[in-house]
């Protein structure tokens, strides 16, 4: 049998056994405990040690962080609990069957591209939170450690760093990721306690549990995020998997949609503790040893200093479990695009993408910007299905129409995916000469784009969609 | 067998929580300039071990669904 053949072969038991063209039977639903497990797991990443230190960098004040996070995340649990998984029982289809049946299959892929690009630089910021690791294995100084103003590549031995954790992780990819997954698994209590260890350690170090003065900056601190700031990055910075449904392939396995409230389970670990005690971590490095918040502190350093090894084990596998799956999604993106691509060959295309994204600490430095560029692009297809489940009817605009007429390509959803995202990419580059007098971050559009995006559709929907049927009737 | 390693793998989980744990409240009684009888290379030392003691016994206590 030809490698090929085993590839189709592989693909079709996946897709038979998983469902991924039919709806899920009652007999393979899963009941809320395997979904707590699995939130937790996939939002304790090695991103988390680069988003709280980046939050000092902003500015973020105490009030802020600790009420101003605690109301983003449980916005982001309603918008799972409510919205995805009420469409996920409902349906129970993946975001792509589901897409396939309102946008067509053409474009289905071209979302597969942007979403396969997308989540290259995602894997590649990981690849560099992961490299920072390497480097207390080795001499002070052998490996010159990216900062927050870091653009470029800091030498040969951060290439070469870079390049080996990419490589090591393409490899697994290969593969495929259940052995990764399965090692996902078994780190996430660990790796959840290495993080609040490491606020433990700083608290001790500095000699005081007043968190509310600790995360407090000091006076002069350039404050570039405000609190609405910090509910909308906490809201939004999984906006592709929440309002933009990407969460349907996982959640259309629930008994009930109740399940989506397990999202709190990463909400609150992940993305609430973890993001404080990461915090810390800097705010000990900016007291203790006058580092500038501006240019930061590369994770792996902070983290060895504070809880040695295991730290630096937690920074890779945190890294390397969350990189892994996305350099496998990414390759199966690549190759539904480009037909005759095996999957070995767009694995490795996309751990190459990855290897280049992450030699660059350009995009991990920027992460706050990046995860919202990234809802943005994404969030839309989901104000799609939203307008398609809930106000179809009421609207008076066929549900799938892609599936009822036929088509392979509904420009109506090309139009109403694009129009609100170039603007909002438009605005986001041209805020400066627009002077509107306060600042527009990339976290506060997927919302906007969302809704934007389900009015377009409805408007175009009425327009052509019924003629569209018609003529295939 | 699983009984062993669940005792095993939350023994590692206090030994990654409890010595940092011990260590702050020590450092923050003590007050500022003083040193905790639990050193930060002794918390580091067993966090390690405990790692490692996490990993052997994970994958025969936790199943995956």
């Amino acid at each position: 049998m030809s490698s090929l053949e085993r590839d189709i072969e592989e693909l079709e038991e996946a897709a038979s056994s998983e469902y991924e063209r039919q709806r899920v039977p009652a007999k393979a639903l899963k009941g809320p405990s395997a979904f707590w497990g699995m939130y937790a797991g996939e939002h304790t990443a090695g991103t988390e040690f680069m988003i709280g230190p980046l939050f000092v960098k902003w500015g973020a004040d105490a009030f802020s962080l600790i009420v101003g996070l605690l109301i983003g995340n449980l916005l982001a649990v309603l918008t799972w609990r409510y919205l995805t998984a009420t469409i996920a029982c409902e349906q129970r289809l993946t975001l792509y069957y589901k897409m396939e049946k309102i946008a067509g299959r053409g474009l289905v892929t071209l979302y597969n591209l942007a979403n396969g690009l997308l989540f290259c630089f995602l894997a590649g910021s990981m690849i560099t939170v992961s490299a920072t690791a390497v480097g207390p294995f080795f001499p002070p100084g052998t490996i010159e450690m990216p900062t927050f103003q870091s653009t470029m590549p800091t030498g040969p031995a951060w290439i070469i760093s870079c390049i080996a954790i990419g490589v090591a992780m393409t490899l697994v990819a290969l593969k495929g990721y259940g052995v990764v997954a399965q090692v996902g698994h078994y780190a996430a209590p660990w790796m959840f306690l290495v993080f609040v260890a490491c606020a433990l350690v700083t608290l001790g170090r500095l000699g005081t549990a007043d968190l509310w003065a600790l995360l407090t900056p000091a006076p002069g601190t350039p404050r570039t995020i405000s609190f609405l700031g910090i509910v909308f990055f906490a809201w939004f910075c999984n906006a592709a998997m929440h309002i933009g449904m990407a969460d349907l392939s996982v959640l259309r396995f629930a008994k009930r949609p109740s399940a989506g409230w397990a999202s709190a389970s990463g909400m609150f670990l992940g993305h609430y503790v973890a993001w404080i005690c990461a915090a810390l971590l800097l705010i000990y490095w900016v007291r203790q040893h006058g580092v500038d918040p501006q240019v930061g502190k590369d994770p792996g350093t902070m983290v060895n200093d504070a809880v040695g090894w295991a730290g630096l084990i937690c920074v890779i596998i945190a890294g390397w479990t969350t990189a892994n799956p996305t350099i496998y999604r990414a390759g199966l993106a690549f190759q539904a695009m480009i037909p005759g691509m095996s999957r070995t060959s767009a694995t490795i295309l996309a751990g190459g993408l990855c290897i280049a994204a992450g030699i660059f600490p350009a995009f991990a430095m920027n992460l706050l910007n990046f995860v919202g560029i990234y809802g943005t692009i994404l969030a839309p297809m989901g104000g799609i299905i939203i307008t398609d489940h809930f106000f179809a009817d009421a609207v008076g605009i066929p549900r799938d129409p892609a599936e009822r007429s036929g088509m392979s390509f509904n420009a109506s959803v090309l139009i109403a995916w694009l129009v609100p995202v170039v603007a909002a990419m438009w605005l986001l580059r041209a805020q400066e000469s627009l002077q509107l007098g306060w600042p527009i971050h990339a976290w506060y559009l997927p919302l906007p784009c969302a809704i934007a995006c389900g009015l377009i559709y409805i408007v175009l929907s009425k327009m052509f969609a019924r003629d569209a049927i018609a003529v295939r009737a | 067998m699983k009984m062993a390693a669940t005792s095993v793998g939350l023994l590692a989980l206090a030994g990654t929580i409890v010595p940092p744990a011990v260590f702050m409240l020590q450092s923050i009684s003590g007050g500022p300039g003083s040193t905790p009888a639990l050193s930060l290379d002794v918390v580091k030392t067993v966090m390690f071990l405990s790692t490692i003691a996490w990993f052997v016994a994970a994958p025969f206590w936790m199943k995956v669904e």
